[in-house]
């Protein structure tokens, strides 16, 4: 085809001059909409600092509008409940523990809580054990309610924040290293207590923090809470009304910022929370700012029941009694290691047949639960989180499921982002809290 | 648990034959080609060689309960068998077991007791807590089950439904419907255990890639693995390790 379709040719004193005309600009021209006609589908992730590990979302754009949004996860899939039915109960502790990785005590209660209920033993965990879970799993509310302050901010623009959330966040992790030799994936909380006793050290350094952290949310606080750039990012911004919660089954803080003081530890208390005292921080606005402001009212929460589960700690046992339930050994701080104690390596070794016996079934064997099915749900940082566990009578799981808050809650992303701009998908998201590790398992 | 009966092997050893409680403890629940019957090292027996039967623990079986179910039991199914009309029809077994009450629903009527379960007044289960399946490989011929955790809110209640399809008709219908949080969860369930949820919205795998052949969390789908060498030992992968069981 000669070019005098779209451009005529004339000869001037100059040259030769094109005059172009374009094929389809009448179209154009006649009343289309180039802003609200072009939609543009817009791949966020896998990998984007943004979306809290490989969370990807597909958003359809209409401008700066986002029509649609759907989210895509399983890039973190690692099998563990598959994994857990090939390893026996108790070393189910060491693989649920690396679920949600930001609240790992709350993956291991959960399951020890619901192994306890398959064996009938719930009256046998010492009162000692208990409150230690209580406390553990308090302080790991508010690390993970820090590490939430602390990426939301940092995504909304405030650096500085981030900095100073995974500072304080290194100081519960201390203290976790100190009580459990881990500063993650502690698998400390074991069916039928916990792993081993809290040392006097740690006390201390939970007392010193109890004092701390005051300070630093009044910090916080200050930094975030009057700040206009804050405000305007989060105030009104991916809006989930209580209805819409129940609806999608959305829990925790971001179902309590729409005002339903929903919290198991309250409704359907476990692990003795009837006994502390504490509230259910609510907000009525249902937006990020709401569940800005629970989850900073959270930590003082988890700060009182910290205090009031250090009080109570009475010296105890921190296992059940039944031997044939309860790890064999006492561990103990070896040179190479936490390890079996040398007491109970000598005695099984030197002594005793019949422990070295006892020991060996306990350890490669593991003991048998009786068949039938459970459900146990607890509140985690991100909301209920529950534990379905089937038991054929064997010394292995036959199934476990977890109910992840992060999986379920990430179904409301849509339902907060559709409509609006797509810099607010982040602060939707955000503010939702998910973890990915414990979304995919 | 009736005795033992023995019988002779080529040896002529009395050798005991499995005792029923071993292996058909089974209460429904309780697969039998589950290697959970078996005692260490391959033992048929009870695995006590204690000489007098002290480490044998008594093997419990579920079995539907009788009314009274106790506690706020009663009240959920006689409200329920009020509210549905169909409820002798649509409920095959109830049972209690750890404080827990389990309806066993007819897998075609799932989505109409949910409707029930969370409209009538009496019942009001606001929030499906979770929707998981598990796979009774060998126990029921129904072996695909897929259990309903309900919530209710208002008067703090929790009661698990539970259906069962097979994997030649592995239909039931959705609950998206009356509980949009099931979507994901049902599609959890689809790419693990192969269950189709009928009405669902878009029942496409969600954890698995796309193209994944199989359904993983079935009892006869491997767990896979490769040997890995450790301080000079081949330790082979979990699958292929000595079951005590």
């Amino acid at each position: 085809m000669s070019a005098s379709n779209y451009a005529t040719e004339r000869e001037t004193a100059e040259g030769k001059v094109f005059t172009v005309t374009g094929g389809d600009w009448d179209v154009v021209l006649s009343g289309t909409d180039p802003i609200n006609d072009e939609r543009i589908v817009v791949n966020m992730g896998p990998q984007h600092p943004s979306t809290h590990g490989v969370l990807r979302l597909v958003l359809e754009l209409e401008g700066e509008t986002v029509r649609e949004l759907r989210s895509v996860v399983g890039y973190l899939h690692t099998g563990i409940e598959k994994n857990m039915e090939f390893r026996n109960w108790v070393q189910g502790s060491a693989f649920v523990t690396r679920m949600d990785y930001l609240a790992p005590l709350f993956n291991e209660t959960a399951y020890a809580l619901a192994v306890e209920k398959l064996l009938g033993i719930e009256e046998q965990i010492t009162e000692r054990a208990t409150t230690i879970r209580v406390l553990m799993m308090e302080l790991n509310r508010i690390s993970s309610h820090l590490v939430w302050v602390a990426t939301t901010a940092m995504e909304l623009g405030a650096i500085n924040m981030m900095l100073y959330g995974f500072r304080e966040r290194e100081y519960v992790l201390e203290i976790f290293e100190l009580i459990t030799g881990l500063r993650m994936n502690h698998a400390y909380v074991r069916p039928g207590g916990v792993a081993q006793d809290v040392p006097d050290e740690a006390i201390a350094k939970i007392r010193d923090f109890l004092k701390l952290m005051p300070k630093k949310l009044a910090e916080y606080e200050k930094m975030l809470s009057g700040q206009p750039i804050w405000l305007e990012r989060t105030q009104n911004v991916g809006v989930l009304d209580a209805t819409g919660c129940l609806a999608l089954g959305v829990t925790g803080p971001v179902l309590r910022s729409a005002g339903l003081a929903w919290d198991l530890r309250k409704t359907m208390p476990y692990c003795g929370y009837e006994t502390y005292e504490f509230d259910v921080p609510t907000h009525t606005d249902g937006d990020v700012w709401g569940r800005y402001l629970v989850r900073l009212a959270e930590i003082r929460e988890s700060l009182k029941l910290v205090e009031q589960a250090v009080d109570r700690l009475r010296p105890g046992p921190v296992m059940v009694a039944d031997r044939k339930i309860a790890w064999p050994a006492q561990l103990a701080i070896g040179v190479d290691g936490m390890g079996n104690s040398l007491e109970h390596v000598a005695k099984i070794m030197g002594q005793s047949m019949e422990s070295l016996i006892h020991h060996f079934k306990l350890v490669t064997e593991g003991f048998r639960v009786p068949p039938g099915q459970v459900y146990v749900g607890i509140e985690a940082p991100r909301g209920e989180l529950g534990v379905h566990a089937v038991s054929d009578g064997g010394t292995r799981p036959y199934r476990v499921h977890y109910r992840e808050p992060s999986f379920v809650n990430l179904q409301a992303l849509p339902a907060m982002a559709e409509g609006g701009l797509i810099a607010d998908v982040i602060a939707g998201g955000a503010s939702l809290d998910p973890v990915m590790g414990g979304c995919d398992r | 648990m009736s005795a033992p009966q023995d019988r002779t092997d080529d040896g002529g050893v009395p050798v005991p034959v499995t005792p029923a409680g071993a292996t058909g403890g089974a209460p429904a629940e309780l697969p039998p080609s589950s290697p959970a019957g078996r005692g260490m090292f391959g033992d048929q027996g009870t695995g006590d060689v204690s000489g007098y039967g002290g480490l044998v623990r008594p093997q419990r079986s579920i079995e539907a309960a009788t009314r009274p179910y106790g506690g706020y039991f009663d009240e959920v199914t006689d409200a329920l068998e009020e509210a549905y009309p169909a409820f002798g029809e649509a409920i095959e077994k109830v049972v209690v077991d750890r404080g827990e009450l389990t309806l066993h629903i007819r897998p075609e009527r799932i989505a109409e007791v949910c409707q029930v379960m969370r409209d009538d007044l009496s019942l009001r289960f606001e929030l499906l807590s979770s929707v998981s399946g598990v796979d009774y490989l060998g126990a029921d011929a129904r072996r695909l089950h897929v259990v309903y955790q309900l919530t209710s809110m208002t008067y703090r209640r929790q009661v698990r439904l539970e259906t069962a399809v097979s994997v030649e008709e592995p239909h039931l219908p959705s609950v998206t419907s009356v509980y949009p949080t099931a979507d994901w969860q049902e599609r959890e369930t689809y790419d693990m255990f192969g269950v189709v949820f009928d009405g669902h919205p878009g029942l496409t795998r969600i954890l698995m890639p796309d193209d994944w052949e199989g359904h993983p969390q079935r009892k006869d789908y491997p767990l896979g693995g490769v040997p890995v060498e450790y301080k000079g030992a081949e330790i082979p992968p979990p699958d292929r390790r000595r079951s005590y069981q």
